[in-house]
């Protein structure tokens, strides 16, 4: 039976299976649909920050469309009181686009022609001195699956010569072992993104046909391997039009919910990941596109459910949008960002993973950030290491 | 002149402001001075403290303030021992707020941890001011390891839900013989003025000042009820009582 309450100790797997969350499940959509005006009101009622699943429900139901202003309003001001006038800024450092897997939607599908490229850790430490020079002190690496060259040595070697200009090195890359993740965190690495993709089984069986990344209750259960491993931050999402996002926001609280308890040490960060145009991919209707409206309902629900929880955004989404994002929850923004190896370097010249649509230089979201009334924070953590 | 003395040092602010949360260093700048403030915290966290350019240690005048550094973001007694060693190493700091704060949402402090880091840190001669729960016992444990001050907590950090533990704080202030200053979830002047009018030494303010719509002018405000609220502390308010009490009518006989 399909119920929204009562703990467990259980995984997240037999957690998502028992609120028949890990499918398209009729349940949900009807409870969705039925949701009313008086249970959104009800839901804006009880105290922000916190949540429960009833309570996202209403939030991400049509019925809640109304209420936008009013939720963006409360989402502003939860996330004023708990992350203050500041936004941080972090950018991506590509590694490699030669990959094992053949996700539908992604520029680097093992399938797909194209230019490919990986960097030496001489070439990805040039690329990060660009990076270090536009004022970045929190990195994000990012490579496809890569195995056999963009392997634990190669990172550990690589965080080791970054950790000079960095102040926060995170990463997002393909699925390790617990016993590789706790070796990035010794080598100093204090976060790991990795998004579920979707959180549908039968939608993540046909967008990754093959390669490691195939199997879904793997990846499911990668979270638990990175945070065990001492990871500081978890960054989860979906992308954005593979299922329904009402269906995915309410895998990805539980998902969240989960980690929270489980390994309460750890801040939980969520990203929205619009699919965008990608190399070779251009032709692929996506069959749950999300709109501006959606996403800001998305970005709204989440927050009024998880105060605390970091809201990253990447130059996937346009400027003017960006703008106003970072004004009702957004926590974090990349700026500045190239998505293929080497792109820092050299314009244009292997395949990106994705066409980003904001191109201003960091300088320029920098004095946006300023002019939304923020200030913009470079660094927000630093490990201590010696002494 | 009532003064306000940690560690030795005389001030005549009782009110301690928090550096982060503001738009710009300008405009923290402009609320420190409103505040009159002497005493300012900085997260070891967010600024290059030995790096004199560095945006917020840029905007804080170093003769006019001292410079309270936080270990904000330290998981363990470990970490926040070597952050604070690093910051000496490379400054002259010793005023030392000392926060570990394992759980990332309501940075609620570690009293394990915290006693462990402090031991340490007095022996290696850190002027220690831990951010603690309302916990009298772990006040007095404190104490006795040599901190300068204890620091509890009014409610959750930046929450501002004003003073919900407030029969914890009350003990603390009975029995501690450091400066008690209540910290984290005075969301406003008038939850500062309670805690100064119960007999805390000082306060400090962060987010209620940093994220108010005029910052600057929250500042001032925050100034007048901590004064306020000391000068009626000092005054030796009147005991409040539910009715007025005119005459004795089970013992005027004995006046009779």
């Amino acid at each position: 039976m399909i119920s929204a309450r009562g703990h467990n100790d259980s995984d997240i797997k037999t957690i998502l299976a028992k609120r028949g969350l890990d499918g398209n499940s009729a349940f949900w959509t009807e409870r969705i649909e039925q949701t009313g005006a008086g249970d959104v009101e009800r839901a804006l009622a009880q105290p922000a920050g916190r949540y429960n699943l009833d309570r996202l429900v209403a939030l991400v139901s049509p019925a809640a469309e109304p209420y936008l202003e009013q939720m963006a309003q409360a989402s502003r001001r939860l996330t004023l009181q708990r992350f203050g006038r500041t936004i941080r800024l972090y950018a991506p450092l590509y590694l490699s686009n030669i990959c094992s897997n053949s996700c539908l939607y992604c520029g680097f599908n093992k399938n797909s022609r194209s230019q490919r490229v990986r960097l030496s850790v001489e070439q990805a430490v040039a690329e990060a001195d660009i990076i270090a020079a536009d004022g970045f002190r929190d990195i994000l690496l990012v490579s496809s699956e890569d195995r056999q060259y963009v392997n634990l040595d190669y990172l550990a070697e690589l965080v080791g010569a970054l950790r000079e200009k960095f102040s926060s090195v995170s990463v997002e890359i393909y699925q390790m072992t617990q016993a590789e993740y706790a070796g990035l965190f010794a080598a100093g690495v204090d976060g790991v993104t990795l998004y579920q993709e979707t959180y549908d089984r039968a939608t993540y069986r046909r967008y990754h046909p093959a390669g490691p990344k195939a199997d879904y209750d793997r990846r499911l259960a990668t979270p638990d391997l990175f945070a065990s491993a001492g990871m500081r931050q978890l960054g989860l999402g979906a992308l954005l039009g593979l299922a329904d996002w009402r269906l995915e926001t309410l895998a990805l609280a539980e998902h969240s919910d989960y980690l929270m308890r489980r390994y309460w040490k750890s801040q939980v960060s969520f990203s929205f990941p619009r699919l965008r145009p990608a190399h070779n991919v251009d032709g692929l209707q996506f069959e749950h596109p999300v709109g501006d409206a959606e996403l800001v309902q998305m970005i709204t629900a989440l927050r009024l459910c998880f105060a605390d929880a970091g809201l990253v955004l990447s130059t996937r989404e346009g400027a003017e949008l960006r703008d106003h994002l970072v004004k009702i929850g957004i926590t974090k923004v990349s700026a500045g960002s190239k998505t293929s190896p080497g792109g820092y370097s050299h314009e244009a010249n292997a395949t990106e993973q994705f066409q980003i649509d904001d191109d201003r230089t960091p300088r320029q979201v920098e004095e946006m950030i300023k002019a939304a009334g923020a200030e913009p924070v470079w660094k927000d953590w630093e490990r201590p290491t010696a002494g | 002149m009532d003064e306000l003395v940690i560690a030795g040092r005389s001030f005549g602010s009782r009110l301690l402001v928090g550096t982060g949360k503001f738009a710009s260093p300008a405009v923290m700048a402009e609320a420190l001075e409103a505040s009159g403030a002497e005493i300012v915290t900085v997260a070891l966290r967010r600024v290059d403290i030995d790096n004199e350019n560095d945006d917020t240690l840029a905007a804080i005048d170093r003769d006019k303030y001292l410079l309270l550094v936080n270990t904000s973001g330290a998981r363990d007694a470990e970490e926040a021992v070597r952050l604070a060693r690093l910051a000496r190493a490379a400054t002259d700091i010793e005023w030392l707020k000392l926060e570990v704060t394992p759980d990332p949402y309501y940075l609620l402090p570690d009293p394990v941890e915290t006693l462990k880091a402090t031991e340490i840190l007095v022996k290696d001669g850190f002027i220690v001011l831990p951010y603690i729960n309302a916990d009298p016992i772990l006040s007095k444990r404190l104490e006795d390891a040599g901190t300068a001050t204890v620091m509890p907590l009014a409610s959750p950090i930046g929450s501002n839900q004003g003073i919900k533990t407030r029969s914890a704080i009350e003990i603390i202030i009975e029995q501690s013989q450091v400066p008690v200053v209540v910290d984290a979830g005075l969301g406003l002047p008038s939850h500062a003025a309670e805690a100064m009018e119960m007999g805390a030494d000082a306060v400090l303010v962060n987010t209620a000042i940093a994220t108010a719509a005029a910052p600057v002018a929250m500042a001032g405000a925050f100034k007048s009820a901590v004064e306020a609220g000391r000068t009626a502390y000092l005054s030796g308010p009147a005991a409040a009582g539910r009715q007025a009490s005119a005459s004795s009518p089970l013992t005027g006989f004995l006046r009779d």
